[in-house]
């Protein structure tokens, strides 16, 4: 009996004291607070601060409290070009529908317009971040959700602008949702593990759509990265899945769909790679599966160097590509098999769906092209045809060994 | 003059000639298009047709057509007509006929089943082709008396720009591997007819290969208007120095 009062008693006290606790601060002209700094300072753990709309000139807002921070019809945070915008430097906090603008420049401290210390579960949804120099920057978060948010920049040059949403030292991070462009690199990671990029569009950056440095075990789904400066590049990691992405639109020297560099053990399934100068450029990729992708419309499909081993290229479809495969040298320790090509002219006579003659997707001229690229000027002439003609009887310049053997008939349903 | 171009137009259809080469350019045009799952693939071959067949037939058609009308000739100067009429009726008849032949055997299916800028210019460079070799083909016809020196001369002018020219342009190329060479390369294409021809059409069907560094030269210089322009009046050049050429032989040759 005793025991239970006391049981009762305290369930009370706890029940008050958590409803005395999460109050709701209301932030706005027509209310008593008209600064967020000071809302924060008011607050405490665990309270919601809403801030209605109007043009808040915080300098740098720090929010140091585990609080939520919700806007209403898009209330606008400006940093007057002079200060980070938001600074973030608690866990346990969700800051959602605000619109940031106008965030300071410099190179020494990377401001942001909203930038998390050391924190984690931090949830920044639905904002809309404009002409900031990093938009979103975590250092050090973990459990970290970025979703929704939309931002955009007006880079000139790389060294002008940060990037859209940056990750540094982070994990288990969730990146989803997201609308970047006009920054350096869209997303960008650098020791980021075990994160998530998922639906996120990525267009026009100046440099990557999305950037991964030793970024072990981390997925990207269902993204696209069009016609940014150099495509995505995915460089010192291991474990990485790319699933059901598009890569669109990268044209220049440089640029790539796709530029996997010390890659290993990733897989590279179901993605769409369409209209860019080349679409997956490989150095030092070892491990890695490439299957059910679709190479449309590129000027290479694939350049592979003689530094990958163990690379397979299984079940893909190749339409309208100028050329299928590109490679440095002669050595292949990378299998292609059961891929579809629409420029193979072999021949099936039992009916399997399977060409009785193996083809070989690197022709001659690609050869000639990688050791002297002005040559280009001769390509489709008729001499350069009939040297690919010859070349495919009697194999020379191209490696022996790069060779689909059984290239199917009929392209996969992808 | 517009009478003697209707008396070579006549004498042309009237060999048949033209009239077979129409038509199976128009059944190679229609069955390319409709054996290829993608017009893509169909425009590339038809890319060879154009770059090949259409300056073949054209320059040695020509050549022999001015040899075996050398008696119509040493008639018509016999009438009250300069010399300069003759010939240039002579070459607007061929080129006509000829032209004409190309735009309704290729140029039809091929705006048919690509109306597009692509098609366009593939029909408008297929012509220029044709033109451009009647004219090289008058300038062989005139510089010998001798037919079957004539014959061989066009042939060989033809296997030249067709396939020699680009053979040494590979091999210039890899000899000065060390040196930039994408900007004389523009300037040296200039110089065959077929290739010009090539590159205006590359930069429509490989335009993302054609992005890549050295691409990026050639498209920047033809993928502009001012190139392609530039483009298209190097070619029209390309019959009008011929043609003059062989008209100031004519007029001064002892027939």
């Amino acid at each position: 009996m005793c025991l239970r009062i006391i049981l009762i008693s305290f369930f009370l006290i706890l029940f008050f004291h958590q409803g005395s606790n999460a109050t709701q601060i209301n932030v706005g002209k027509q209310f008593s607070i008209h600064s967020i700094q000071k809302a924060i300072h008011q607050s405490s753990n665990g309270d919601t601060i809403i801030v209605n709309s109007g043009i808040y000139f915080e300098h740098n807002l720090i929010v140091d409290k585990s609080i939520k921070m919700i806007g209403i019809n898009y209330p606008v945070l400006d940093g007057e070009h002079k200060y980070e915008v938001v600074s973030i430097k608690s866990s346990f906090v969700t800051f959602s529908g605000f619109k940031i603008q106008h965030s300071g420049y410099g190179t020494l401290i990377d401001p942001a317009g909203i930038k998390i210390y050391d924190a984690h579960k931090v949830t920044i949804s639905d904002n809309i971040i404009d002409d900031t120099f990093f938009g979103i920057y975590t250092q050090n978060g973990k459990n970290c959700v970025i979703k929704n948010n939309q931002l955009r920049s007006y880079g000139k040059q790389e060294q002008e602008i940060g990037n859209g949403i940056h990750c540094w030292k982070c994990d288990s991070m969730q990146i989803i949702g997201n609308t970047v462009s006009g920054h350096r690199d869209g997303i960008y990671f650098e020791f980021v593990t075990n994160s998530i990029i998922w639906r996120n569009i990525s267009t026009d950056n100046i440099r990557y759509g999305l950037h991964f440095m030793f970024s072990n075990k981390d997925s990207y789904i269902t993204n696209l990265f069009r016609n940014n400066g150099a495509g995505v590049a995915v460089m010192f990691t291991t474990g990485v899945k790319m699933f059901n992405n598009t890569f669109e639109e990268n044209w220049g020297d440089a640029a790539f769909g796709l530029l996997l560099k010390e890659i290993s053990d990733s897989y590279i399934i179901n993605n769409k790679f369409r209209k860019n100068t080349v679409g997956i450029y490989m150095e030092g990729a070892s491990r890695c599966e490439m299957q059910k992708n679709i190479f449309e419309s590129n000027g290479w499909a694939i350049k592979i160097q003689a530094s990958c081993m163990d690379v397979t290229v299984t079940k893909n479809n190749f339409f309208g590509n100028t050329f299928d495969v590109g490679t440095n040298g002669t050595l292949v320790l990378n299998s292609f098999n059961s891929n579809y090509w629409d420029k193979y002219e072999g021949y099936d006579i039992n009916e399997d769906n399977i060409g009785d003659v193996p083809y070989r997707p690197i022709s001659m001229f690609s050869v000639i092209i990688e050791q002297n690229p002005p040559a280009m000027i001769l390509f489709r002439s008729i001499m350069v045809s009939l040297l690919d003609k010859t070349e495919k009887i009697i194999p020379t310049l191209t490696p022996e060994n790069l060779k689909d053997e059984t290239p199917l008939m009929k392209s996969l349903s992808l | 003059m517009n009478k003697v171009i209707k008396y070579v137009v006549i004498d042309i259809l009237r060999s048949k000639i033209v009239l077979a080469y129409t038509f199976i350019l128009f059944i190679i045009s229609f069955s390319v298009f409709s054996l290829e799952d993608n017009t893509a693939k169909g425009l590339l071959s038809l890319l060879n047709l154009v770059l090949f067949i259409v300056p073949l037939v054209s320059i040695i058609f020509s050549t022999i057509y001015v040899y075996n009308s050398s008696e119509f000739i040493e008639l018509l100067l016999s009438q009250p007509l300069r010399r300069k009429q003759i010939w240039l009726s002579l070459f607007y008849g061929l080129s006509a006929s000829l032209s004409l032949a190309f735009l309704i055997g290729a140029g039809v299916p091929l705006l048919i089943y690509e109306p597009t800028v692509t098609g366009l210019i593939m029909a408008i460079v297929g012509s220029l082709l044709s033109v451009i070799f009647v004219a090289i083909a008058l300038l062989a016809a005139v510089s010998s008396r001798d037919k079957a020196k004539g014959i061989g001369v066009s042939i060989l002018l033809w296997l030249y720009f067709a396939l020699i020219f680009d053979g040494l342009i590979l091999f210039l190329l890899f000899q000065f591997s060390d040196y930039p060479l994408e900007k004389p390369m523009m300037v040296i294409s200039g110089f065959n007819p077929i290739d010009l021809s090539r590159i205006v059409i590359l930069l429509r069907l490989d335009v993302s290969a054609l992005m890549g560094y050295t691409g990026a030269v050639f498209k920047d210089f033809f993928g502009t208007n001012v190139g392609f322009v530039t483009a298209l009046s190097v070619l029209v050049l390309w019959v009008i120095v011929p043609l003059k050429l062989s008209l100031a032989k004519f007029k001064r040759k002892d027939l």
